[in-house]
C-alpha cells in the first residue's frame, strides 16, 4: 500500500521515542500501490495464495494427463493432441510429454504451491498479524519476495510453451540427464529455464524468510513472549529457518548445474557417452548434485509441513474449545524435527553405492524423527479429545490431516530403514508415502488454514456445504488413490516409467491403475468445486458480521473485519496470557489481551 | 490513515535481517566449500598452488574493513566530507578487490587451469567468482550510500543504512579470509 505509511512505521522504528500520534493522511491508494505492488502483508498473502492456487490447478491438471496415460495406455484421447499438439499425437501421450508432465507436476506441487503457495501465504498473513506487529520487518523486501517469485513463475511458465518443451528429468534434476542438451530433448532450453526460474524461486524464498524471522523475533507486541505464541508461529519460524539455511545450499548446488552446462566444467559429470561418442568431462560426481540437492530437499519436505502443522494444531484447539495438548511438547517436537531435517538427507541416497557405514547413521537418525512426529500425533489426538468440537470444514480437513500425516508417516519408517529400501526404492511405493504424508498432508493443513482465515482475508465466510462436499471426497479420493499404489509398490513396480505393458508381471495392476486414474478426476473436479467456493465467496460469500467468528483467542481477531494497512486502528494490543485459553474457569475462551484475573492463574 | 503507534523492537529489523542474510549466504559457502571436500576426497583431484595475487586481494580487502570502519566512524562523527572520502575511498578498494581476483583467474588459466579444466580448478573459480559478486553487491550498496551522502535536498541522520553495509562489508571480508584459508589448506 502507501509508501509513505511505511516510511512512516520505519521512521518510528529508528527514532521510537515520540508517543502515539496522530498521521493525518488523506490520500488514495491508487490500484497499482494497493492490489498489485502492494507492501501490505495482508495483500501480499492473498497474492501468494491466488498465486499458488493458479499453480496447483496446472499442477493437479497434469496430473490427470499422465493418469490418463497410466491408466489407459491403450486408449487414445482424440482432445489431448487438441491441447497438447505433437506431444500427443493421435491422442495419446508422448513419452517425452509423459516425462515432462511428470517433471513438472512435481516442480509445481513441491515449489510453487506448497512452498510458496502455503507458506508464502499463512506466514505473510498470520505472522504480523498473531504477533502483533503493523507489517513485516521490511514490508518493501516483502513485496520483492512476492515478485521475484511471480518472475519464477512466469519463466516456468515460459519453458511449458518452448519447442523443446519443459524440463523433464524428474524434479529433482539429476545430471548428467539435466547437464547435458543433448542427453534428451528436455535437457535442452527447458532445463535452463527451469534453473532460472528456480535461482529466483530461491532468491524469493530467502527475502521471505529473512522477513518472517526478524520479524517474528523482534517486533512482538508489549507481553508476547515467545512462550505465549500461537503454535502457527512457532511453526512458522522453523518454517523460515529451515528456508534460509537450506535454499542457499540448493543455490549452490545449481550454480555448479549452470556451469556444467554451459561452462564446459566438470562438477558432475565423468565418463560419459552420448550415441557411442566419449565427452571430454572427466573428474565430475553425479552423486555431489545429489547431495547438494537433498541437503536442501529434505528440509524442504519439512518446509512443507510444518505450516500445515501450526495451522492445524491452532484450527484443532479453537475448533475442540480446548487449549493444545503439550504446548511445549508441540514448540520441542518442532525443534527436533527442525535439527533432524538436516541430519537426514542421505537418505534419499540409501541405492547409490552410499557407504552402507555411513547408512547406518543415517538410518538412526531418519528413524528419530518418528519420536517427535508422534509427539505431535498424539498430542492433536489428546487435543480433540472428549473436546466440544465444532465440526467446521476447517477442523474437519485438521482431523483429516491428522489421518493422513499417521498413515503416510508411518510407511516412512520403513523406507527409512536402507535394507528394505533396497527393495522400495523408486516404487510406487515410495509415490504412495510422501504423497500422502507431504502432498494430501499439507494440502489439508493448506486448505484448513483457507477456510478458517478466509473471513480474515475477505470478510466473508466461505460456503460450507461446498466446503464438506471437498473435504468428503477429497479424503476418501486421496486414500483411494495412494492406498493401492503402496501395494503396486511393495510387489516391485518402479515409478516414472511411461508405459508397464512390456512387463508381464505388472499386468495384474492394470484394472487398479484404471481405478485410481478415474478417482483422479474425480478428486480434481472436487478440487475445482473448491476453487469456485473460493472466489465465489470472495465475491458473494456470506458476510462477516463480527470480529471474531470462531471466538478464537488469537491477536488477528481483534482488528477490525476489513483491517487496513498497519492491522489496528489504534494502539497495538497488548498480551497477557497465552493463546489457549480455551474453556477456562467456566469460560468458553478467554482473548489474549485479557489480563490475568486476580483469582487467576496464568497458563 | 489511522494512527500508528510505536512498534516495540529490539534491534533494528533492517541490521537483524541482515544477520539473518549473512546466515544464508554462510550456508551457500558451506554448500561451496563441503562439495569441493566431498570431490577432493574421490579420484583425480589436482592440487595446484593458489593465485599469488590472491594474497594481495586480501591486502586490499583488509584495507577497505578499515577505510568502512572509519567511515561509519566519521559519520557518527557528523565530518561528512571525510565519511564521503571514505566510502569511496572503501568502494574503489573493493572494485580492485574484484580486479585482482579477476587477475588471479587469467593467471591460472595462463597456467593451464581454465575453467572447463581439472574440476579442483573449476571449483576456484565458481567459489572465487561467487564470493567476487557478493563484494561487488557490496561496492553497489556503497554507491547508493554515496549518492545519498551528495543529497542536498534531505539530510540523513539515521546510522542505520551505513552500519548495515559496514557489517555487510566486514562478513564479506571475514569470507574471503575462511576461503582463502580453506582453498590454501585443502588443496
Amino acid at each position: 500500500m502507501s509508501n509513505e505509511a511505511t516510511l512512516h512505521s520505519q521512521q518510528e522504528v529508528m527514532h521510537g521515542a515520540h508517543d502515539h500520534h496522530d498521521h493525518e493522511h488523506h490520500h488514495e491508494d491508487s490500484f497499482i500501490s494497493k492490489y498489485v505492488f502492494s507492501m501490505d502483508h495482508k495483500m501480499i498473502a492473498k497474492q501468494f495464495l491466488i498465486t499458488g492456487i493458479v499453480w496447483a490447478i496446472i499442477g493437479a491438471f497434469f496430473s490427470v494427463l499422465f493418469r490418463l496415460q497410466l491408466g489407459f495406455p491403450d486408449a487414445t484421447f482424440p482432445w489431448l493432441e487438441s491441447i497438447l499438439g505433437h506431444w500427443a499425437k493421435g491422442g495419446r501421450i508422448t513419452p517425452e510429454a509423459y516425462y515432462a508432465l511428470v517433471t513438472m507436476h512435481g516442480t509445481i506441487l513441491v515449489f510453487f504451491v506448497l512452498t510458496a503457495g502455503l507458506s508464502g501465504t499463512f506466514s505473510n498473513l498470520l505472522i504480523p498479524l498473531q504477533v502483533g506487529a503493523r507489517d513485516m520487518a521490511s514490508p518493501f523486501m516483502n513485496c520483492l519476495s512476492y515478485w521475484f517469485f511471480f518472475l519464477a513463475s512466469l519463466v516456468m511458465m515460459a519453458s511449458l510453451f518452448v519447442q523443446t518443451g519443459p524440463a523433464s528429468g524428474g524434479w529433482t534434476m539429476y545430471p548428467p540427464l539435466s547437464a547435458l542438451g543433448d542427453a534428451s530433448i528436455g535437457s535442452k532450453i527447458g532445463v535452463d529455464l527451469w534453473l532460472t526460474s528456480m535461482a529466483l524461486f530461491v532468491v524469493s524464498q530467502l527475502l521471505g524468510g529473512l522477513n518472517y524471522i526478524s520479524t517474528l523475533l523482534n517486533m512482538r507486541t508489549k507481553g508476547m513472549s515467545m512462550t505465549k505464541m500461537p503454535l502457527t508461529i512457532w511453526s512458522f519460524f522453523f518454517t523460515a529457518v529451515l528456508g534460509v539455511l537450506s535454499f542457499p545450499v540448493l543455490l549452490s548446488g545449481f550454480i555448479l548445474l549452470l556451469m556444467d552446462r554451459h561452462a564446459g566444467t566438470s562438477f558432475y559429470l565423468s565418463d560419459i557417452f552420448i550415441a557411442g561418442k566419449a565427452l571430454a568431462n572427466e573428474g565430475g560426481s553425479a552423486i555431489l548434485y545429489q547431495h547438494l540437492f537433498w541437503f536442501l530437499g529434505h528440509p524442504e519436505v519439512y518446509i512443507i509441513i510444518l505450516p500445515a502443522m501450526g495451522m492445524v494444531s491452532e484450527v484443532l484447539a479453537v475448533s475442540s474449545r480446548k487449549p493444545i495438548f503439550g504446548y511445549l511438547a508441540m514448540i520441542g517436537s518442532l525443534f527436533a524435527i527442525c535439527i533432524l531435517a538436516f541430519l537426514v538427507w542421505a537418505h534419499h541416497m540409501f541405492v547409490t553405492g552410499l557407504n552402507p557405514f555411513l547408512g547406518a547413521f543415517f538410518v538412526l537418525l531418519t528413524l528419530l524423527i518418528a519420536v517427535p512426529s508422534a509427539i505431535k500425533v498424539f498430542n492433536w489426538l489428546t487435543t480433540i479429545w472428549k473436546g466440544n468440537i465444532r465440526f467446521t470444514p476447517a477442523a474437519l480437513f485438521s482431523i483429516g490431516f491428522v489421518s493422513t500425516f499417521i498413515s503416510g508417516g508411518l510407511t516412512g519408517i520403513w523406507l527409512g530403514n536402507s535394507s528394505i529400501d533396497i527393495h522400495l526404492h523408486d516404487t510406487y511405493f515410495v509415490i504412495a508415502h510422501f504423497h500422502i504424508v507431504m502432498g494430501v498432508s499439507a494440502f489439508f493443513g493448506m486448505f484448513a488454514g483457507i477456510y478458517h482465515w478466509f473471513p480474515k482475508m475477505y470478510g466473508r465466510f466461505m460456503n460450507n456445504t461446498i466446503g464438506y462436499i471437498h473435504f468428503w471426497v477429497t479424503l476418501i479420493g486421496a486414500y483411494l488413490i495412494f492406498w493401492p499404489m503402496h501395494y503396486e509398490g511393495m510387489a516391485g513396480m518402479p515409478r516414472r516409467y511411461f508405459d508397464y505393458s512390456s512387463w508381464t508381471s505388472f499386468n495384474q495392476f492394470g484394472g487398479l491403475n484404471a481405478f485410481i486414474s478415474i478417482v483422479v478426476i474425480l478428486v480434481f473436479a472436487t478440487q475445482l468445486l473448491f476453487v469456485f467456493n473460493f472466489f465465489y465467496s470472495i465475491f458473494k460469500g456470506r458476510k462477516l458480521t463480527e470480529q471474531n467468528p470462531w471466538n478464537a483467542t488469537t491477536l488477528e481477531w481483534t482488528t477490525p473485519i476489513h483491517a487496513g494497512h498497519g492491522n489496528w486502528p489504534g494502539e497495538i494490543p497488548e498480551v497477557h496470557r497465552w493463546a489457549y485459553d480455551y474453556s477456562k474457569d467456566g469460560r468458553d475462551f478467554i482473548p489474549q489481551t485479557e489480563p490475568i484475573g486476580p483469582n487467576e492463574s496464568a497458563h | 490513515m489511522h494512527t500508528m503507534s510505536i512498534q516495540r523492537k529490539k534491534i533494528h529489523p533492517h541490521k537483524y535481517s541482515l544477520w539473518i542474510a549473512m546466515g544464508s549466504i554462510t550456508m551457500m559457502f558451506i554448500g561451496f566449500t563441503s562439495a569441493y571436500v566431498v570431490k577432493r576426497s574421490q579420484a583425480n583431484w589436482l592440487a595446484f598452488e593458489l593465485p599469488h595475487i590472491f594474497w594481495l586481494s586480501t591486502a586490499v580487502i583488509l584495507l577497505s574493513s578499515v577505510t568502512i570502519h572509519l567511515a561509519l566512524k566519521n559519520f557518527k562523527e557528523r565530518n561528512m566530507q571525510r565519511y564521503k572520502q571514505l566510502i569511496t575511498i572503501t568502494a574503489v578498494l573493493g572494485v580492485v578487490f574484484a580486479a585482482c581476483q579477476w587477475i588471479g583467474f587469467s593467471q591460472l588459466k595462463s597456467s593451464g587451469l581454465p575453467l572447463n579444466g581439472p574440476v579442483s580448478a573449476s571449483f576456484i573459480y565458481v567459489i572465487v567468482g561467487v564470493h567476487m559478486l557478493h563484494v561487488l553487491g557490496g561496492v553497489v550498496a556503497l554507491l547508493v550510500m554515496f549518492g545519498r551522502a551528495y543529497r542536498t535536498r534531505v539530510r540523513t541522520y539515521s546510522a542505520v543504512p551505513i552500519e548495515v553495509a559496514a557489517t555487510y562489508w566486514h562478513f564479506v571480508d571475514v569470507l574471503w579470509i575462511y576461503l582463502l584459508i580453506f582453498l590454501s589448506i585443502a588443496r
